[in-house]
C-alpha cells in the first residue's frame, strides 16, 4: 500500500488530514517502535520482524498495534492516537527498499 | 605439624642452619612419596643446650606458597588470574618467585568479576580450567557474579581464596575485615565444591579432588580456601606428596535407553535434534554430525556451544516451525528443554502454550539430571519428557549412532535420504532469506547490526578466527562456523559484565594457536569493568573488539517499555536508567586510554570496512585493538 492509498484509506476513516511521514519518523523513535523493530523499522529476529519499507495493510497494521496476539506491547489509543499511527505508516512506507543481495558483495560470502 | 609448633620452629631452624633442612630446590612431586621427616630443636632447647641467646629469625625457606604452586604445576595451569590481594600475598609471591611466573603465569586483573570471567572464557577454548585467585571476603564478593554465570553455563573454573583462619594471627585492622569464618559460604549455592584445607597435605588432596570435580560433566566452578599461615608458614619436612589426578570419564547413557531412543529416532517420520551445550570438545561436533547424516535428521543449534556446522544442510536452527511437525525430538544438554517445546507470552496475563503435537515423543540426553542445587533457579521449569537419558551428550552420542545403523533397512535409508535432500533445500533458502533480510538499513546510521556482521565476516573469513562472543543473531546466519573455536557460547547465567572478559580469557587461550580472535562487543556490558581492557595491553592479548554500541541497556529499555504500555502511562520516560547517552560514551578513547590502539565512534556504513581492516592489522601484530561502533539496536 503506497501513500496515495493510504490516504484514501484514512480518507475514507475520517481523517482530514494527509499522513505526515517526518513526522512518524519522530513518533517512530519518542514511542520507542524502533527498540522492537529498529530505526528504519528493518526489525530484528529476536525482538520483532520487518515493518518496512512495505508494512501490512494499514487496517491490520492499526489492529495489531491496539491488540496484539503475540509477544509485542499493546499501544492503547492513549498513548498512541490513531493520527499518529498513520503518520508512522506512513514513514515505514517512505523506507528505501534495499540494495539487490546479487549486488551486494558483503551479502555473498 | 601444629601452627605453634611451625612457630617454634621458625626460631630453631636458622640456629641449626640450612643444612638440617630439605633441599629447598627440590619441588613436591606428584606420586612420589613422602620422605623422612626432619626435626629441629626449638629456640627454647637449643639455648638450653648450648647457652647461646636466641636470635629472632626475620627469614625462612619452603613457605607453605612453594607446595602450593608445585600443586598447580602438576594440574597443568598455564594462568593464574587475579588482583593482588593480601589474603594470599603468600601464594602470589611463591607463584612468581619460586613458580618462575610460568605455568602459571600471573595475569593481572583490575576486578575480581573479570578473572573469573576470564576463566570462564578461557575454558571454553581450551577444555580445562584456569585457576583465579581472590581475597575470601571482598574479592570474592566481586566475583561472585561471574562465578554464577560459569556455574550456570557448565564452565570449570578454578578458585582458590585467601584467608586468615586463626584470629591470633591476624594483622588488627584491615585483615579483620577481610576474614570470615566460612569463606565459601556465600557462593556455595553456585559453585560445585569447596573446601577449607587445614595442613598442605590436605591441600593437596582437596586441590586434585577439586580439579576432578571441576572437570566432571556437568563442569562447573570449585572453591578452595587458602589459610594465610598455611600459605606463609615454612615448612620443615618433606613436601606432602601430590596426589595423582584421574579424571572421571563423562558418563554414558545405559545401553538400554540408547537402543530405544536409536528406534524410536529411525522409526520418525519428523525426527528432530535440538542441540544445547553438548560440544564439550571437537568430537562432540563430529559425533552430531554423524547421527544427524547417519538420519538425515535437522539439527536446530541454540548456540550454548559451537556443536554444529552452520552451513550444513542439515543446520535448520532457524526453522523453529519443525519443532511443532515432529515426532521424535532429541534435546542435547538443553540450558531450557520446556522454554523450547513451549511459548510463553509476557502480557498482562501470562501465558504458555505447547509447540509440540499432543503424541509428540520428547527425549533428553543431559548431565544437568546427575547434579541439581535448590536455591538458584537455573534449572527452568520442569520438562515433561517420555525418555530421560541421565549422561552426558557427547559421550553418548557415538553409541546411539551405532545403534540408529543397526535398525537401519534399505526402506528407512531411502525415506532419509528423501528427507535429507528436502532439508538442504530448506536450508538454502534460509540462508537466502537471511541475506535478504540482512539488506534492509544496509546504509542506515546508526549501522545495522546485519552490516556490521557481513563487514566483519568479509575481512575475517579466510583466516583462523575465534569468535569468543556468542554467535546468536547475524553471525550465526551469515557466517560459516565449523570448527569448535569459532563460538564459545554465551554467559550461561545472562550476568552483564561478562562479555568483555570471558572474551578476552578465550582470546588469552587461543594465544598460543595464532587464532585471529574477534568479538562483537556490547556497550553496557563494557561499562562493567573497562578496566579488562589495560589487561588486554599490559599481557598483549591479540583480540579485535568491535562494538555494538546501541547507548543502552537496551533489553531493559524493552522491559520497561512493556510495563508502561501494560499502564498506558505512554513510554517517554523508559529512557530513565536504561540509557547510556547524556554523554555518549567515546569507547575509542577509553581504549586508547586503557593503551589499546582504538577508532570510533564509527557512525556512517561506508567507514566500517576500512576501520576494521585498520584494527585487523593491529591486532595481526599481537595486540589488542578496538573499533567503537554505533548500531541499531538489535
Amino acid at each position: 500500500m503506497k501513500t496515495s492509498l493510504l490516504v484514501l484509506t484514512l480518507a475514507a476513516a475520517g481523517f482530514a488530514q494527509t499522513p505526515n511521514a517526518q513526522n512518524g519518523k519522530k513518533l517512530f523513535e519518542r514511542f520507542g517502535c524502533y527498540q522492537c523493530h529498529q530505526h528504519e523499522g528493518q526489525g530484528a529476529a529476536a525482538t520483532g520482524p520487518r515493518l518496512a519499507p512495505r508494512p501490512i495493510p494499514y487496517a491490520n497494521f492499526t489492529k495489531y498495534v491496539r491488540q496484539p496476539t503475540g509477544q509485542m506491547p499493546p499501544y492503547t489509543a492513549k498513548v498512541v492516537k490513531d493520527s499518529d499511527l498513520a503518520d508512522i505508516y506512513a514513514f515505514l512506507q517512505s523506507r528505501p527498499e534495499p540494495p539487490a543481495v546479487k549486488d551486494t558483495p558483503l551479502l555473498n560470502q | 605439624m601444629s601452627r605453634s609448633n611451625r612457630r617454634s620452629f621458625l626460631k630453631g631452624a636458622a640456629a641449626v642452619g640450612a643444612a638440617g633442612l630439605v633441599p629447598a630446590s627440590k619441588p613436591a612431586v606428584a606420586q612420589e612419596a613422602g620422605s623422612a621427616r626432619v626435626s629441629a630443636p626449638s629456640a627454647a632447647t637449643r639455648q638450653a643446650e648450648t647457652g647461646t641467646p636466641a636470635v629472632e629469625v626475620l627469614t625462612a625457606d619452603r613457605p607453605g606458597g612453594d607446595f602450593m604452586v608445585d600443586v598447580l604445576k602438576s594440574l597443568g595451569f598455564e594462568y593464574v588470574i587475579a588482583n593482588p590481594g593480601s589474603s594470599f600475598r603468600g601464594l602470589h609471591e611463591s607463584l612468581i618467585n619460586y613458580g618462575g611466573n610460568k605455568n602459571p603465569e600471573f595475569i593481572t586483573c583490575c576486578h575480581e568479576e573479570s578473572s573469573v570471567a576470564m576463566a570462564h572464557g578461557y575454558s571454553k577454548i581450551e577444555g580445562k580450567p584456569a585457576c583465579v585467585l581472590a581475597h575470601g571476603t571482598v574479592g570474592l564478593q566481586h566475583a561472585s557474579m561471574a562465578l554464577y554465570n560459569a556455574y550456570c553455563d557448565r564452565a570449570p573454573v578454578y578458585m582458590i581464596v585467601g584467608n586468615s583462619v586463626d584470629a591470633a594471627s591476624r594483622r588488627p585492622g584491615v585483615e579483620w575485615d577481610h576474614s570470615v569464618q566460612d569463606a565459601a559460604s556465600m557462593v556455595r549455592d553456585f559453585v560445585k565444591w569447596d573446601d577449607l584445607p587445614a595442613s598442605l597435605q590436605h591441600f593437596g588432596e582437596s586441590a586434585v579432588r577439586a580439579y576432578k570435580i571441576a572437570m566432571t560433566p556437568p563442569m562447573m566452578p570449585v572453591l578452595l580456601v587458602a589459610d594465610l599461615d598455611l600459605q606463609e608458614d615454612p615448612h620443615s619436612e618433606a613436601w606432602p606428596r601430590i596426589p595423582k589426578l584421574a579424571l572421571a570419564r563423562p558418563p554414558q547413557g545405559d545401553s538400554g535407553s540408547v537402543a530405544e531412543v536409536a528406534k524410536m529416532l529411525v522409526d520418525a517420520e519428523n525426527p528432530v535434534l535440538i542441540a544445547g551445550r553438548v560440544a564439550r570438545t571437537p568430537a562432540g561436533i563430529k559425533a552430531l554430525i554423524e547421527l544427524a547424516e547417519t538420519l538425515q535428521a535437522p539439527v536446530i543449534d541454540q548456540n550454548d556451544r559451537m556443536n554444529f556446522p552452520s552451513r550444513h544442510p542439515l543446520n535448520q536452527s532457524s526453522s523453529r516451525g519443525l519443532i511443532a511437525q515432529a515426532d521424535v525430538i532429541v534435546g542435547l544438554e538443553l540450558t531450557d528443554f520446556w522454554g523450547t517445546v513451549n511459548s510463553f507470552r509476557d502480557q498482562l496475563h501470562k501465558s504458555s502454550r505447547r509447540l509440540t503435537k499432543q503424541d509428540a515423543k520428547l527425549v533428553s540426553i543431559t548431565t544437568g539430571d546427575l547434579y541439581i542445587k535448590s536455591n538458584y533457579q537455573d534449572f527452568q521449569r520442569f520438562p515433561e519428557v517420555d525418555v530421560a537419558i541421565a549422561a552426558d551428550a557427547e559421550e553418548t552420542l557415538p553409541a546411539l549412532t551405532e545403534a540408529v545403523k543397526k535398525l537401519l533397512t534399505a526402506d528407512r535409508k531411502r525415506a532419509f535420504q528423501e528427507r535429507g535432500t528436502k532439508l538442504a533445500a530448506a536450508h538454502q533458502k534460509a540462508l537466502e532469506a537471511a541475506r535478504v533480510e540482512a539488506s534492509y538499513a544496509w546504509d542506515a546510521s546508526p549501522i545495522s547490526t546485519a552490516r556490521l556482521s557481513a563487514e566483519l565476516w568479509g575481512q575475517i573469513k579466510g583466516k583462523d578466527w575465534s569468535l569468543v562472543s556468542g554467535a546468536g543473531g547475524w553471525p550465526s546466519r551469515l557466517w560459516q562456523f565449523d570448527q569448535h573455536h569459532q563460538h564459545i557460547g554465551g554467559s550461561g547465567g545472562a550476568g552483564v559484565g561478562y562479555g568483555a572478559p570471558a572474551s578476552l580469557g578465550a582470546a588469552l587461550a587461543n594465544k598460543k594457536y595464532g587464532r585471529l580472535s574477534v568479538t562483537i562487543q556490547n556497550d553496557g556490558d563494557l561499562m562493567y569493568a573497562p578496566g579488562v581492557l589495560w589487561t588486554s595491553a599490559h599481557h598483549k592479548i591479540p583480540l579485535l573488539s568491535v562494538m555494538h554500541n546501541n547507548r543502552a541497556y537496551h533489553q531493559e529499555v524493552m522491559h520497561i517499555q512493556r510495563l508502561a504500555n501494560r499502564h498506558q502511562r505512554g513510554i517517554e520516560n523508559a529512557g530513565i536508567g536504561t540509557t547510556l547517552v547524556d554523554p555518549n560514551i567515546d569507547f575509542a578513547k577509553v581504549a586508547q586510554g586503557m593503551g589499546i590502539y582504538a577508532e570510533g565512534p564509527i557512525l556512517e556504513a561506508k567507514n566500517l570496512g576500512p576501520a576494521i581492516k585498520r584494527a585487523l592489522d593491529v591486532v595481526a601484530k599481537g595486540e589488542p585493538a578496538l573499533v567503537d561502533v554505533v548500531t541499531q539496536p538489535r
